[in-house]
């Protein structure tokens, strides 16, 4: 019987000939990756012996740099880890820092048909390199370090179809929202993109989709792979590699197609990503009091100069604090020779330094009582950016954008069109 | 494992920062269990008594890969019991040796204060309050024996591959 991707890599790295939902296999992982978090006193366990030290990749992201002595004391404790093993492919806070999520696609420490797990649960943004990728718990993180394995259980596979291309200033994540909105949560799932309008979709755009796929409370999301999507690793890194693709006889759960072309800026209301997304049109004219652009899932390059076409030449709003977060520091070295950082300094953004930050309430940019936010980032959970009466409303960085420029939540295709 | 408890209920799509907020992310875990549901039921956790069993709609545990299950365990709940389990949510309770079952029809089982009886191998929940029996779905044996190796930590110490907790 045909296998979906996910089934096909789950088979290939449990040493099985097939894989069916419901089964659950112990598969050899290829890359670890460690942050900050894992590190924090509260967390973390002396590791006293690692299968492989190439297979493990340290960054520090969520917190960066260290906004309190419990965040610096996890940094010391993983420097000691970096170390002890010889860890060489480490992401210290300085030239090569960044979210782990943006790391992996910067330096393409995920191939095609690897496993790849980290202890953050938008890891499947990795999913865009055609691979497996997911968000485990710490104690995941550390016995797959140790022991160079990890269990999975298969679930069924949703398959999304994409066809046609965005309109202008319609972007991935409206495209994400209205999979969300429309078809609610995959737990238990894979989701597997693929079809012909994936080729209209930049590699960062299609790292949004997958990373916002975690919000589906998928077990895998993956991509099929492209002639794009090729390049993009050879430029990066030069390790052989074979696509998996599905079989043509691979049985999904359903096969859903989406037409880009059809699509609309949406917003999800507070409190939910799933089941709660809405065209801008009707969120219009809510007022914010912060427009946040950063994330592991819009801290691109891509995001962060739309932001700047948007803000060219105009001002934010009195009253509202508009925060851009890099998502890495190759990110932002590129969106400084752009030229797009000049452009958002000069209409009155702030720029923060590669990191989680404000995304999972750390720092930078946390919400005060009765505040209400508009994000790019994953996650608009009660309480999520800071405190429980706040409200974070989701949407692309064109509309994050354009709402800084107006105060209230505004449909970007005023401003790009 | 066998549990007998007052049972709390919650609804669909409970979530990671719900159950652990930010805020409390720097403190020790006994503190950190404190501020479970702080901002969705301000006080409950102050109520809760050890040996209580949590009652969840579908995809308990949504969200993040923080460790969540272990404040429901530092809390003194004996077990959870919901519709369905969040994946990630899932390896963590394993991880952390936090009984944690699937068991459809459960939310509409309870109500909140009736006494629920639980035997976790088997996956049968019983309304002690009403007499009446539901079947869950039992964990598949290999995460079965971890929970009952009391997690990740212990089965790693044990080994000597991580260092014994100061
Ligand atoms: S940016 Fe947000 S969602 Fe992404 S890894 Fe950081 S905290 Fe998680």
């Amino acid at each position: 019987m045909g296998m979906t991707i996910a089934e096909k890599i789950l088979a290939a790295k449990s040493g099985r000939d097939t894989v069916v939902p419901g089964d659950v296999v112990t598969v050899d992982v290829d890359t670890v990756i460690l942050f900050d978090n894992n590190f924090m006193p509260n967390n973390w366990r002396e590791i006293l012996k690692v299968a492989d030290p190439s297979k493990i990749v340290v960054t520090f992201d969520h917190r960066v740099p260290a906004p309190t002595q419990q965040a610096a004391a996890a940094q010391v404790t993983g420097r000691a880890f970096v170390k002890k093993f010889g860890i060489k492919r480490f992401h210290d806070v300085g030239h090569n820092q960044g979210i782990s999520h943006q790391l992996v696609a910067d330096y393409v420490y995920a191939l095609p048909g690897s496993v790849l797990l980290c202890s953050d649960s938008h890891t499947c943004s990795a999913g865009v390199f055609n691979c497996l990728a997911r968000g485990v718990g710490g104690p995941d993180i550390i016995y797959a370090a140790i022991k160079g394995q990890t269990w999975f259980r298969c679930g069924e596979t949703v398959r999304y179809e994409l066809i046609g291309n965005l309109p202008e200033a319609v972007t991935a994540k409206d495209a994400f929202l209205q999979i969300a909105g429309v078809h609610g949560a995959h737990a238990t799932m894979n989701v597997e993109y693929g079809g012909p309008g994936v080729a209209g979709l930049s590699i960062n755009a299609r790292k949004t989709i997958a990373a916002m796929s975690a919000e589906l409370s998928a077990e895998f999301a993956t991509f099929e792979a492209d002639a794009a999507l090729m390049e993009w690793i050879s430029a990066r890194n030069p390790a052989p590699f074979v696509p998996v693709r599905p079989d043509a006889d691979a049985k999904y759960h359903a096969v859903r197609t989406v037409d880009l072309s059809a699509l609309e800026p949406l917003v999800a209301l507070p409190d939910s990503v799933v089941n709660n997304s809405q065209p801008v049109a009707k969120a219009a004219g809510t007022r914010i009091d912060q427009a946040y652009i950063g994330s592991c899932a819009n801290g691109t390059q891509d995001d962060i100069e739309l932001a700047a076409r948007v803000v060219k030449g105009r001002r934010v709003a009195s009253g509202v604090r508009f925060i851009v977060t890099p998502a890495s520091q190759t990110v932002y070295r590129d969106v400084v020779a752009s030229g797009a950082v000049q452009t958002l300094i000069e209409a009155g953004a702030m720029i923060a330094p590669p990191t989680c930050g404000a995304c999972g309430g750390g720092h930078m940019g946390v919400l005060g009582p009765d505040e209400v936010c508009l994000t790019s980032s994953t996650r608009n959970f009660k309480g999520r950016m800071g405190d429980p009466s706040s409200q974070v409303w989701m949407a692309s960085p064109a509309t994050v954008a354009a709402s800084a420029l107006t105060g209230v939540i505004t449909d970007p295709r005023e401003f790009l069109n | 494992m066998n549990f007998k408890g007052r049972v709390w209920i919650v609804g669909d799509n409970i979530n990671t920062d719900l159950i652990l907020p930010n805020k409390a992310f720097y403190l020790t875990h006994e503190e950190q269990a404190l501020y479970v549901f702080s901002a969705n039921r301000p006080g409950w956790a102050e109520q809760v008594r050890k040996g209580d069993i949590l009652i969840g709609g579908s995809n308990f545990g949504m969200g993040s890969s923080r460790a969540a299950a272990r404040s429901l365990k530092n809390l003194g709940l004996a077990c959870l019991i919901a519709e369905s389990l969040n994946g990630l949510f899932l390896r963590n309770c394993v991880n952390f040796a936090f009984p944690a079952l699937e068991c459809p029809g459960v939310h509409a089982a309870f109500a909140e204060g009736e006494v629920a009886a639980v035997d976790f191998e088997a996956a049968s929940v019983r309304n002690e309050s009403r007499g009446t029996s539901l079947t869950g779905k039992p964990l598949p044996t290999p995460l079965m024996a971890l929970v009952q190796a009391g997690g990740v930590y212990q089965l790693l110490e044990k080994e000597g591959l991580i260092a014994a907790k100061t």
